[in-house]
């Protein structure tokens, strides 16, 4: 599903359509978090957070609950005032700002949309608060709904429409005034997974259509990070734990958190680093010899984990330069259009995706799987934040 | 459902519906009777009449029922912009100091209606404030007592607001009265309405603390009705009393109808 998703976002970008605002009309803004903690009290919820959000960017961030990515979001929002530290949007220091100055466009996770408003009253409110002339909110009204596909929705109440209706409204709403940057706080979260999956693709269309806008999109939910976002930040205890590119960061993660965080990862623990050519390096797992990357450029030598995802691991043959591990069947589940397997290897457990078998394993059985030197990396025990 | 077996359910009924007649029809019952009675010797009363009522939309009880309504209507106002204000002023301060002020906010609540009065009487009859003998002193003194319950009503409702409405309305540019005008007040609206009408409610029945304080040309409906009855006019007192519920009832029935249609938007 990962690849899946990450293929979608791939896809050439299409062309905006008509009823869409300009391409110019929103966003382009820097976002920049310098060195900004946050403290209630002696709790420190969000420590030297130092992050970039580059303009026409989305950026995730990612974390378990309690991780502060929320409590940076509403800092750039204005709701939480940083301890420490400096939240620039463009070139202005926002930090001492007050909300209704930070020229923000922000969608939360239970939409807040006014319940006394029509959802044209609602798309209006933001154009109004700020003074523009009832020529210009009839002009944009039915733009912003055009976008998100809700023209025909105006006159209606927000109780009148289903929970993905009215996160179209709220995102239409934010982008009326043309913000210099969109914040997202789980905007989905509320949905059920089969909606969630269509908003998704309407996320991706609008930044396609608005190439532009700058988006700080919060969630704890990889596949729409991954789906979504240029660049992921993982965050946990209010630290940034790993930032990179959506590819890079799922493929070469800093450190085990971030391995386990974004999409399931299998880490074998492995020793004896050694180089093996070609940029890669061989480890010892038990009495096997792997071949893997080595993009973090560990020391020779050094004790480290091998990381890899569990559609990684394929079954039958294998290329001569493949990795190879046998092992016994622990357990076997079958998920519609995947096979998860357990394997005992080396009195580690490793899991694998497997595309649906005609004769899955029975557990007991051996099995032999191999994985692809240049699929997986080596990753160490302790990495670095960041 | 508490009671699941029909029998169980059957004997809940019939112990209730007597308990309810008692304790709520009886007294309403009687009362409505002894509104419309020229006599009352017998187990039930006798010579049925409306002349009762005819009297009481003439000369003094009219202006009784005038003066209620006025004085529930301006005390409840007043307590209502206060009690919002209060309720909209502490809802983001300390907890500690909050529960302070909230502590001082229902002290008048605590205080019996008595009290009141005869502090506002102590208060108020010497310069510099002379306020004894107006009608002024019977709108504070209302104030005074139905503000604790406004302030209560008001910040309950508050407290049930989505927090996320205001952010996203501040979050799109909307300066704090604008936010109060287009958002928050609208989304409180239910709230303001009932702790209006329980406010009012209240006016319109208090009778320990205006007993005290009202002055000549001023005299509150409880106050007429208390004096009727002193004087063994029950049946007029009687008619008084339906009157006065009435006149809350529709009041209220009123408040309500605008309360539904600002709830169920």
């Amino acid at each position: 599903m990962v690849q899946a998703m990450v293929m979608e976002r791939s896809l050439p970008a299409a062309t905006p359509s008509a009823s869409a605002a300009p391409a110019d009309a929103v966003g382009g803004s820097r976002i920049g978090f310098e060195n900004v903690s946050v403290t209630y009290g002696s709790l420190t919820v969000l420590q030297s957070l130092t992050l970039t959000v580059n303009p026409g960017e989305i950026v995730a961030l990612i974390g378990p609950s309690g991780s502060g990515k929320t409590t940076a979001l509403r800092a750039v929002a204005g709701f939480v005032r940083p301890s420490s530290g400096r939240i620039m949007i463009g070139d202005r220091d926002v930090t001492n700002l007050a909300p209704y100055d930070r020229k923000i466009g922000m969608v939360v996770q239970n939409y807040a949309l006014f319940p006394h408003m029509r959802v044209e009253e609602n798309v209006a409110f933001g154009l109004r608060a700020h003074g523009a002339s009832e020529a210009v909110v009839r002009a944009r009204v039915p733009e912003c709904l055009a976008m998100v596909g809700m023209g025909a929705y105006a006159k209606r109440y927000p109780r009148e429409l289903s929970g993905g209706q009215q996160q179209r409204i709220a995102i239409a709403r934010a982008l009326a005034n043309k913000p210099q940057v969109l914040l997202l706080d789980e905007p989905l979260s509320a949905l059920d997974a089969q909606i969630r999956r269509s908003m998704l693709d309407e996320l991706a269309k609008l930044h396609r259509d608005l190439p532009a806008l700058t988006v700080l999109y919060v969630t704890h939910d990889q596949t729409e990070a991954l789906t979504l976002a240029n660049h992921i930040g993982i965050m946990r205890d209010g630290r940034l734990k790993a930032f990179g590119g959506a590819q890079s960061l799922f493929r070469n993660p800093p450190n085990r958190f971030a391995a386990e965080f974004l999409g399931r990862a299998n880490l074998l623990p492995v020793n004896d680093l050694q180089p093996a050519g070609e940029g890669r390096v061989s480890v010892r797992f038990g009495a096997t010899v792997l071949k893997a990357r080595n993009h973090h450029r560990l020391a020779k030598g050094s004790d480290c984990l091998l990381c890899v995802r569990p559609h990684d691991f394929k079954l039958g043959s294998s290329r001569p330069d493949a990795n190879r591990l046998s092992g016994v069947v622990r357990s076997v589940q079958w998920q519609g259009d995947v096979h998860n397997v357990v394997v005992e290897v080396a009195g580690e457990c490793i899991r694998l995706s497997s595309a649906p078998m005609r004769e899955p394993p029975e557990p007991g059985a051996s099995l032999d799987v191999h994985f692809d030197p240049a699929d997986v990396t080596v990753v160490p025990e302790d990495g670095a934040d960041g | 459902m508490l009671v699941w077996s029909k029998s169980g359910r059957v004997l809940t009924w019939l112990l209730a519906i007597p308990l309810f007649v008692i304790i709520y029809g009886l007294p309403i019952g009687v009362i409505a009777l002894a509104s419309v009675s020229g006599q009352w010797n017998d187990v039930l009363p006798s010579h049925f009449t409306l002349e009762h009522y005819a009297d009481a939309f003439r000369a003094a009880s009219f202006d009784s029922l005038k003066a209620s309504l006025v004085t529930g209507v301006l005390a409840s106002a007043a307590a209502l912009v206060s009690g919002t204000w209060a309720a909209l002023a502490l809802r983001r301060i300390q907890p500690v100091p909050k529960r302070i002020l909230d502590l001082c906010f229902f002290i008048p609540s605590a205080v019996p209606s008595v009290s009141i009065g005869l502090s506002l009487l102590v208060a108020f009859s010497q310069p510099p404030v002379l306020l004894n003998g107006t009608r002024l002193i019977v709108m504070i003194a209302h104030f005074v007592l139905i503000s604790a319950f406004t302030y209560g009503n008001v910040a309950a409702g508050l407290a049930r607001i989505p927090s996320d409405c205001e952010q996203v309305a501040e979050s799109l540019g909307a300066r704090p009265f604008y936010r109060l005008r287009r958002v928050t007040l609208p989304l409180l609206l239910p709230y303001l309405i009932a702790a209006f009408s329980l406010s009012f409610a209240l006016s319109m029945g208090e009778l320990g603390a205006t007993v005290m304080i009202y002055p000549p040309g001023w005299m509150t409906l409880p106050v007429s009705i208390f004096a009727l009855s002193d004087r063994g006019a029950i049946f007029d007192a009687a008619t008084l009393t339906m009157i006065l519920g009435m006149a809350t009832m529709l009041v209220l029935i009123g408040l309500s109808r605008i309360s539904s249609k600002a709830t169920v938007r």
